[in-house]
């Protein structure tokens, strides 16, 4: 997992939950591989379709604003979205990624174009757009964070520790 | 080194000194979840092998967002969280009940509580002085299975509201106005902590508007020291023992101050589709409205409706328009009733609902139509939240809402006091 390489798909600033994981579609929260067909579709028409595994999401500042559902970042990561790539993301959207094993990331991103080929080490902190040369540098997540990421998510992490222990 | 809100409840729940920056594992007073992200957090404390709550008094699943269903698939859902909350002991509230949020204000909360919630505007359990957050599905499937999360100390933005609040302002306004100052995203992570002699006036009703669009700026939670009329609050809703007193240190660091001057506030409106995209109402101009929201868990308590009922009283809802009045929860929509408040809208023209988040999130219940535009006193007004991307949400205050209704298109409620 510790580095991550795929295509860009770029979107603008202050992407919602209602974008990612539209609220009409409620009745399909149940329905996980149903509802990440309409992933971020008002933002992008088309776009699931359009996905190939492992690409990466590009967004600029506070990506994720707005609901708690969790469901938004369970079906970035079902449509085989490798990591979510921001200038800012909103906490409690932040979180839930780490959580359901979904890297992200916090970079200046007005450099990197749609279809860009990135390179993420995660654990070096380094981002490279192979496409362009330009190499990015970003801040580890806290250790508690990594320690979560690195299980692969929160439920795999209590059910390896049993307990939830820092 | 003084504490600040956040740094003192943290602390009490963690059993260490904590300061900004801190990260520990907390003790939880209360957590709950809403028929939207309860199913996952089901089915994910099932996955980890936590099929128990630490503490089922203490712990709520809410049907509020999809109440009565309107579909199959919610139905189900909602059988699912029926059948958990029944094997677990975790309280279920069931339709009709209202918005969690609010059941929370009434019933459970306390001040320098520490609350979670699988719903972002957890965050309005502030206005009592608790802690309150929202989380994802999974943390707070934890915080019920084992009665403790783990959590990294805000900063805090002290936020200091001082002069008098013209006729026809009201909370929603002072809101609207700070998060058209500093952004959606101005105070990200942060915790908002709200003094001064505006805010020493508000109820925790206006209170709670303030707390739960906290969120809206990016924060993570929004608190208002408990006070006189913290007290007059817990008083009416029977529980005056619940009453404690917390005060920040006077040598509490903050992050950043941000002064407001109540006296220049104007009616606010928020535009489409950001919450930051503020205009004053002098400034907004000619824009017709097809749909008036009262309601959601921001504006739909009982100071809310009257505000609105006061300008409808009658008066009869403009022919282009229709409105909509949600109240938030049981006892809300029960003391509207006995007051009369519900008679005057329907009388004007507009539909009650029973309670309950409502049109707001897109569900049922007042999905727009392309093109249309929206006046709601709800939290958000985000491309799509009402159901349709199509379509365009204001957000304003409950004055607002009633003028608007009136008028049939965005109108000052100054005119009408």
């Amino acid at each position: 997992m510790n580095i991550i390489e795929g295509r860009c798909w770029k979107f603008g600033d202050d992407i919602s939950t209602d974008l990612i994981a539209p609220g009409r579609l409620f009745h399909l929260r149940s329905n996980l591989p149903e509802l990440a067909k309409h992933l971020l579709e008002d933002a992008k028409p088309g776009f699931y379709e359009k996905i190939s595994e492992g690409d990466i999401i590009v967004a600029g500042i506070n990506f994720g604003q707005g609901s708690s559902r969790e469901h938004a970042p369970t079906i970035i990561k079902m449509a085989g979205i490798s990591a979510v790539v921001a200038k800012s993301f909103a906490r409690i959207f932040y979180r839930n990624c780490i959580n359901v094993g979904l890297p992200a990331v916090m970079v200046d991103t007005d450099k990197i174009n749609e279809g860009d080929i990135l390179r993420i080490d995660i654990a070096k902190g380094i981002l490279e757009d192979v496409s362009s040369g330009e190499k990015f540098s970003f801040s580890p997540l806290p250790e508690t964070m990594m320690k979560i990421l690195a299980e692969g998510g929160l439920v795999a992490y209590i059910k390896k520790n049993g307990d939830l222990i820092l | 080194m003084g504490k600040t809100m956040a740094e003192k409840i943290l602390s009490a729940h963690s059993g260490k000194d904590l300061y900004a920056g801190d990260i520990a594992v907390v003790n939880v007073d209360l957590s709950y979840v809403q028929d939207g992200t309860g199913p996952l957090a089901v089915r994910q404390m099932i996955e980890m092998g936590l099929e128990k709550a630490h503490n089922p008094d203490h712990s709520i699943f809410f049907l509020d967002h999809a109440s009565p269903s309107p579909r199959k698939e919610l139905s189900n859902d909602h059988k699912l969280l029926r059948e958990f909350a029944q094997k677990t002991g975790i309280h279920l509230s069931e339709i009709g009940n209202g918005i969690s949020h609010h059941i929370v204000l009434e019933k459970y909360a306390k001040p320098g509580d520490l609350i979670v919630g699988a719903d972002s505007h957890t965050c309005t359990g502030g206005a009592i002085g608790a802690f309150a957050t929202g989380m994802g599905s999974t943390d707070v499937g934890v915080a019920i299975a084992l009665g403790k999360t783990w959590m990294r100390v805000p900063e805090t933005y002290k936020i200091v509201v001082n002069g008098e609040l013209k006729k026809g302002v009201y909370s929603k306004d002072i809101i609207l106005h700070l998060i058209g100052m500093i952004s959606s995203s101005g105070a990200t992570y942060k915790a908002l902590e709200f003094h001064g002699d505006v805010i020493e006036k508000l109820t925790v009703d206006a209170r709670s508007t303030i707390a739960n669009m906290s969120v809206e700026a990016g924060a993570k939670t929004g608190i208002f020291p408990p006070d006189e009329k913290t007290k007059e609050f817990l008083k009416t809703w029977g529980r005056e023992a619940d009453f404690k007193e917390l005060f920040p240190d006077e040598d509490a660091v903050y992050e950043k101050t941000i002064e407001i001057d109540g006296t220049k506030l104007k009616p606010t409106i928020a535009c489409p589709h950001l919450v930051h995209n503020t205009k004053t109402i002098d400034e907004i101009g000619d824009v017709p409205i097809h749909q008036v929201f009262l309601g959601t868990s921001c504006n739909g308590r009982l100071e809310d409706l009257r505000i609105a009922a006061s300008i409808l009283k009658g008066k009869k809802i403009n022919k282009k328009t229709r409105m909509i009045v949600t109240p938030s929860s049981r006892s809300n929509y029960l003391n509207a009733m006995k007051e009369g408040l519900l008679e005057i809208f329907v009388e004007a023209g507009a539909v009650v609902t029973g309670p309950g988040c409502g049109a707001c999130v897109g569900v049922h219940e007042g999905i727009l139509a392309d093109g249309e535009n929206c006046l709601a006193t709800q939290p958000r007004n985000f491309k799509g939240r009402m159901g349709n991307p199509n379509a365009f949400i204001y957000l304003g205050s409950p004055a607002v809402a009633a003028a608007t209704a009136i008028e049939g298109k965005i109108a000052d409620p100054r005119n009408f006091l």
